[in-house]
């Protein structure tokens, strides 16, 4: 029996470990030493920190990195203030049928590809799109309007591209809120704001912090919002990214932006989960 | 601000027209591309030429409807069998992970534990960047040893199903941990104590009790699949999933034929989703 | 002087049912006031009219004088102790206690002065570091109660705060909540279907059926003089049988059971006709248990039956006596001891006064 389990606990290990270690683990510390090797003849190469001065070394790629991580930053802000609301609405406040009628209906979006979803944004931002022709039947316009390519239009598409991730986790916890809690807080003197600040947002912050890091993520990796509704000089880190492998074919540089990529976006989550006093295992495993 | 705490009626009015704008506001880029799949126009936008199912089922130029344009249901297929062998892969690992972390206390289950979450915080890119490295650095070092050319660590299929298998088997193993915590364990053991071996306790009554998990993880690893780009395009080789061909598509320009091919995709996903919604009823 | 809680004609329609239909009560300054009843019968509805979660279809309800209706639950000078308690499980037990003083806008150390005091009036003082989930369910139960206290309000309302506990800390803190109330001294309005709790720790007591009132009084009124046959039969243990009445001579009757049984007995509310139908309640330990039949001569009711069951259960021992005809009938044994030896089958003498009785019209 004992020896039964012990071949089950190996048989159960063995797929975990390959995939951790041959798609994940190996690859990465792989693509981090291709960003520490420097060409230097054709065939010969040299161990040095040559990609990464390259980097530092040239302002668009630094002001693309930082406006990168600022504008998902942004993103992820203006998705959890427009998101709270809502969630609240469907947990709270929305009961039986309409409740999971709401919830479904978040969901929908996210069954769909967000190719699709940005497809869509584009129909109706562009210069010939149904914004453009509705302003200009009203007479508040006199010719089309071009609201594509402008942060304004890759922000709106990054919210909504990443909407679902910020709801469903703040759905579920402020379900598991007891409303006799809210009840006590009122009964106790409490007004809606002192609540909120108190009581609903505290107990919401698991929620909170693991949706705003997936939408974070998100946001930080996405490559098609911004290369379709984002401006010619709104680049974005990601574009960066896929022109030095595809376009230049200069792996070497490319894995160097990866793996800056990566710093930035597990620092940041770090120290998300730092400064809320949460760890991984509990946003992200439940 | 719960319906039994008395509010203002102006506020509630507020509240709810926020909430509907909200729903508005995601159902608005759906509907629209919905809606001009049947646009009798070269494009997808204003002014209305009028309904034609011609995006569907046209077949002479300059209106060849979805069903007879070669490429894209080509890449429908090739698509449909990524997600597929994702799918399967992904549940098959996900289904023995949710057993180790269930079953089996031992040193560095944390640690394991947190790897196996990383992937989620991983950009999708640098997942495929990485095994885009990781595999040619493999397949070069075959050449150069062995003189052996790895066609399947060349971008292609292998990779995009590597690719997304990498991040989708978290899913699917959070998916079928989360059900397999609510198993009681009892029961399994009444099982044993009626006669039955472990193997057989697990395939007559552990895994029944999970089947939805494993169908629903399965739906959902195939759809994760199925819109998958970001790591995609980094492993993509001749053979185009469909996204990355709508990509290719979208930037030579849009004819109502993407809103087709959208539209029936919203369908497809909306009859999976239902699907799994109806199996996790049961 | 101002009962400190008025309701007058409170009534709660939710679409098609009525939940609480016209109930009127006062309660006295500083007295423990319960309403007894099974799950359903309104109870719930009422508290949270009175704590301002829901808003009366009709009626009112006043507060030292003053009416509720359209004051904010927040603004109401009752706060309530929730049925699962609902501790903020995010915050330690002095920010919960506390938790009122700082929406009144006071100092942080008065705030800290006072939660110290109202520990220590608990008894659990120094505890104001830990967090709810780290209390036992006496201390949480006592937490909560401080959380309210603290605030000095004039009506406590608790919403079966003992439900979740098990046995033994449920009859520790009937005892606890008492005297927790004398020593705050406010009004406690208590809401329970265990009818235990309320006859223990009660000053008045209303029995809630079907949103109404049957009876309010106090717990010996309740126990002794039940007005309803719903009172009668749902505060303590009642032989209850039907019949038909045939002879009335005041307040007294004779009533014949199906089983073709003659019992006297009274009635204790509303008079009763000849050949009417009526219900008869009769409680286990107002029946005497006799070796002799001669013992039982001054009762009205006297019966030769054997025993059919023992049901032992220390000092509330009782047995099951079959007659010659007719039903069961559950008797008390004296605690003297004198029957300890009774065995089952064995021949016994039962009587009982029928003024000892409550009869009154059967219902449907």
């Amino acid at each position: 029996m004992a020896q039964g389990t012990k071949l089950g606990f190996y048989l159960l290990l063995t797929p975990l470990v390959l995939w951790l270690g041959l798609l994940i683990i190996i690859p990465h510390i792989d693509m981090a030493l291709l960003s520490l090797r420097e060409r230097v003849g054709v065939g010969e190469y040299a161990t040095s920190l040559a990609n990464y001065r390259g980097f530092f070394g040239e302002p668009i790629y630094m002001w693309t990195f930082l406006r990168t991580a600022m504008m998902s930053m942004l993103a992820t802000v203006v998705t959890l203030i427009i998101a709270f609301p809502v969630s609240y609405y469907i947990a709270k406040i929305a009961k039986g049928r309409v409740q999971s009628v709401l919830f479904l209906l978040c969901l929908v979006p996210f069954w769909v590809s967000e190719l699709v979803r940005t497809f869509g944004w584009m129909i109706l931002l562009r210069e010939t799109g149904l914004f453009s022709s509705l302003l200009q039947w009203t007479g508040l316009a006199d010719g089309p309007v071009e609201m594509l390519y402008n942060d304004v239009a890759m922000m709106v598409g990054l919210v909504y591209t990443s909407m679902l991730f910020m709801v469903v986790p703040l759905v579920t916890m402020l379900e598991s809120l007891d409303d006799a809690v809210i009840e006590a807080g009122y009964d106790l003197g409490g007004s809606g704001a002192s609540v909120l600040r108190e009581i609903v947002i505290p107990h919401a912050m698991p929620g909170i912090v693991s949706g705003s890091i997936v939408v974070f993520m998100l946001s930080l990796g996405n490559y098609l919002t911004p290369t379709m509704l984002g401006g010619k000089d709104s680049l974005w880190f990601t574009e960066l990214i896929y022109s030095q492998f595809i376009v230049r074919f200069n792996w070497e540089l490319g894995a160097a932006f990866g793996f800056m990529l990566l710093i930035l976006s597990s620092l940041i989550v770090w120290v998300t989960l730092r400064l809320t006093g949460q760890t991984l295992e509990k946003t992200m495993g439940s | 601000m719960i319906p039994s705490i008395p509010r203002p009626r102006a506020v509630r009015l507020i509240y709810n027209a926020y909430v509907a704008l909200f729903f508005f506001y995601l159902a608005l880029p759906l509907a629209v591309v919905a809606v001009f799949a049947f646009n009798d126009s070269q494009f997808p936008s204003l002014p209305w030429e009028g309904f034609t199912w011609n995006w569907f089922f046209g077949d002479e130029r300059p209106m060849i409807g979805v069903f007879h344009d070669r490429s894209i249901l080509r890449s429908i297929g090739t698509s449909a069998l990524v997600g597929v062998c994702v799918a399967g892969l992904s549940v098959a690992v996900g289904t023995a992970n949710a057993f180790l972390f269930n079953r089996y206390q031992f040193r560095g289950r944390s640690v394991l534990y947190v790897l196996m979450l990383l992937p989620l915080v991983i950009p999708g890119i640098v997942l495929g960047i990485s095994i885009l490295v990781f595999s040619s650095t493999v397949a070069n070092g075959l050449w150069d040893r062995v003189g052996y050319d790895a066609e399947i660590l060349r971008p292609g299929l292998v990779l995009v199903v590597l690719g997304q298998f990498s991040f989708v088997t978290t899913i699917t193993t959070l998916v079928i941990s989360a059900r397999l915590q609510k198993f009681d364990r009892t029961l399994e053991e009444a099982a044993l104590n009626l006669g039955a071996d472990r193997l057989t306790a697990i395939r007559t009554i552990t895994l029944p009790y999970l089947a939805p998990a494993l169908i629903g993880a399965g739906v959902v690893a195939f759809l994760m699949s199925f819109e998958n780009f970001n790591t995609t395009l980094m492993l993509v080789g001749s053979d185009a999933p469909l996204t990355i061909t709508m990509f290719d598509r979208l930037k030579e320009g849009s004819t109502p034929l993407l809103n087709a091919v959208s539209l029936l995709l919203m369908v497809g996903s909306s009859l999976l989703a239902l699907v799994m919604i109806a199996f996790q009823r049961r | 002087m101002t009962p400190d809680l008025e309701c007058q004609g409170l009534t709660k329609q939710f679409d098609e049912t009525t939940a609480v239909r016209g109930v009127s009560f006062s309660v006295a300054p500083g007295s423990f006031f319960s309403i007894l009843g099974p799950s359903g019968c309104g109870k719930t509805t009422i508290m949270r009219m009175i704590a301002g979660f829901l808003e009366p279809t009709d009626g009112d309800i006043r507060i030292k004088g003053k009416s509720m209706l359209n004051v904010a639950p927040n603004k109401r000078p009752v706060n309530m102790v929730f049925q699962h308690l609902a501790l903020f499980p995010m915050m330690n037990v002095a920010d919960n206690i506390g938790y009122g003083l700082r929406r009144k806008g006071l100092g942080k150390s008065e705030i800290a002065r006072k939660v110290g005091e109202v520990l220590d009036r608990i008894g659990l003082p120094g505890i104001e570091t830990r967090k709810p989930d780290e209390l036992s369910g006496g201390q949480k139960q006592r937490v909560a109660i401080a959380r309210c206290m603290v605030l000095e309000p004039d009506v406590l309302l608790l919403d079966e705060p003992l439900g979740a506990l098990d046995l033994k800390l449920r009859e520790r803190m009937k005892i606890e909540l008492k005297s927790l109330q004398a020593e705050f001294d406010t009004t406690f309005v208590y809401i329970t279907h265990d009818q235990s709790e309320a006859l223990v720790m009660s000053d008045q007591i209303a029995v809630m059926n079907a949103g109404q009132f049957e009876q309010v009084g106090s717990a010996r009124d309740l126990y002794y003089r039940p007005k309803t046959a719903f009172v009668a039969g749902f505060v303590g243990d009642s032989n209850r049988w039907r019949g038909t009445v045939e002879r009335v001579d005041g307040n007294r009757i004779a009533l014949r059971t199906a089983d073709g049984m003659l019992i006297a007995g009274a009635t204790q509310g509303a008079p009763l006709a000849t050949g009417s139908a009526a219900e008869i309640f009769l409680r286990p330990e107002a029946v005497r248990v006799a070796q002799d039949a001669a013992d039982l001569a001054h009762f009205d009711n006297r019966l030769r039956g054997e025993v059919s069951s023992l049901l032992f259960n220390g000092a509330a021992s009782r047995i099951l006596v079959r007659g010659e005809s007719g039903p069961e009938i559950e008797v008390t044994l004296p605690q003297s001891g004198e029957f300890a030896n009774l065995t089952k089958g064995a021949p016994v003498h039962i009587g009982w006064s029928g003024d000892q009785t409550a009869c009154f019209a059967a219902g449907s």
